[in-house]
């Protein structure tokens, strides 16, 4: 539930941004709560934005969420 | 801060466990996390088989869906039974309430829906304008600014919400409050600090000398705050540090914060099998009473009962067990045939314990 994942924001249009989870992943999410921008990345909490990271920190947590997902 | 490094480089684990080992020749410790996901992060990745005997780690309630009470659930399936579409997150279906779970409700005719976020259970709701939708809003810090943004957002008349949001900090100062669990620092969960930052935290250190640090969720993350809390045992000097400065401020999400102050204020809140814990919980404020699912049915639920006969999870969800000192453990209770919500939850210590096969 507290599980927070990286995306990558693609396109915003107000409170909406268009992200990238990886695997071709693609989903909505709302940005309400950061200011988020094209090429940066966000971290998503049951499709809602909580907060830039750098890339860097996004690309490990990333990795992170592909492993879970392999789990269950 | 340590962003350059590689998260789960296996030297640095070795390098990492071994200053821990040194360090905690001299001491005997126990140090309690509040998230779910650091469970999974240190029984996937084998942790506590890193760490020296003397030093424990113990789970807290930070499972969601475990310390929701059963009452809470009955009013979700006495609305599900009374034409209500109740919708929320996958977890919580097959949680115990009193009698029943939603699941079962689901199965005798109840419409109960899963979805991801709230925005989709209000997109459901916009083309269903015939039937009500009442979303069964759960989890803490991190979850709560959903809901709060989504009223402030004017959801649907035929949109409410039941909201049992927990809050974190409050739990954390319940369990000092246990003197037999001798807790010795926190672990405090990464992404509730997102949101709420870290000044909710201060209170450990100044007011009960308490060694916290904020902890991310990959292994070497849980390592080094295992290694910060011993330090400053070790040195005898309560602080409060941050581990996870890649996604945690001092100050946390600012907006997150304002938005849930102007939907919600706090109240005393249940917790299953634990009671109540003041201050713990989010209500809708009364200028948002038309959500409030609460007000707007008439529910009434009398008795509940949080844990079966049997189950411990009360035990298991404040750290004072862990789940093989439970006798139903894997023999009554499984994750295909759960008996508490500590087997149902992906995030329940129960569950995790029994999906890595820990006897
Ligand atoms: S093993 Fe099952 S019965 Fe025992 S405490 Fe955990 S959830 Fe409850």
């Amino acid at each position: 539930m507290c599980l927070a994942i990286p995306a990558k924001v693609l396109e915003v249009q107000e409170d909406v941004a268009k992200v990238d989870f990886g695997h071709g992943v693609i989903q909505d999410v709302n940005v309400m709560l950061v200011e988020a921008r094209i090429g940066e990345y966000v971290i998503v909490h049951a499709g809602y934005a909580i907060r830039v990271i750098d890339k860097e920190a996004a690309k490990e947590t990333l990795q992170l969420w592909e492993e879970l997902l392999e789990q269950e | 801060m340590f962003k350059n490094l590689a998260f789960r480089d296996s030297n640095l684990a070795k390098k990492v466990s071994n200053r821990i080992r040194k360090l905690a020749s001299d001491l005997d410790v126990k140090f309690c996390h509040v998230c779910g996901t650091h469970e999974w992060t240190i029984t996937h990745y084998g942790l506590r088989s890193l760490l020296p005997d003397t030093v424990d780690v113990i789970a807290g309630p930070g499972c969601p869906v475990c310390v929701l009470p059963a009452v809470e659930i009955d009013e979700a399936i006495h609305l599900a039974l009374n034409d209500v579409t109740i919708v929320t997150f996958g977890d919580l279906l097959r949680v115990p309430g009193s009698k029943s779970s939603l699941q079962e409700a689901k199965a005798t005719g109840g419409d109960v829906r899963v979805v991801y976020s709230v925005r989709d259970a209000i997109k459901m709701t916009e083309k269903e304008k015939d039937s009500d939708f009442v979303f069964l809003a759960i989890g803490f810090e991190t979850t709560a600014p959903s809901t709060a943004i989504e009223i402030l957002n004017k959801p649907p008349e035929n949109f409410s919400f039941l909201v049992s949001h927990r809050l974190i900090p409050p739990a954390m100062e319940l369990l000092l409050g246990i003197g037999e669990l001798h807790i010795d620092g926190f672990i405090a969960p990464g992404h509730v600090s997102t949101i709420i930052g870290l000044e909710p935290y201060e209170i450990f250190p100044k007011a009960y000398n308490m060694p916290t640090v904020v902890a991310g969720f990959e292994p070497l993350d849980v390592l080094f705050a295992i290694f910060m809390l011993l330090k400053q045992r070790y040195k005898n000097k309560a602080k409060l540090e941050n581990e996870y400065e890649r996604l945690v401020s001092w100050e946390g999400n600012k907006k997150a914060q304002q938005l849930m102050n102007q939907v919600f204020h706090v109240v005393n809140g249940r917790w299953r099998g634990i009671g109540n814990i003041s201050s713990s919980a989010l209500e809708l404020k009364e200028k948002f009473a038309c959500y409030d699912a609460r007000k707007k049915y008439d529910i009434k639920i009398e008795d509940s009962i949080d844990l079966l006969p049997g189950c411990l999870c009360h035990l298991v969800m404040i750290g004072k067990i862990k789940p093989p000192e439970c006798t139903l453990y894997m023999n009554a209770c499984t994750p295909q045939a759960p008996k508490g919500a500590c087997m149902v939850s992906t995030e329940g210590t129960c569950r995790i314990w029994a999906k890595h096969k820990i006897s």
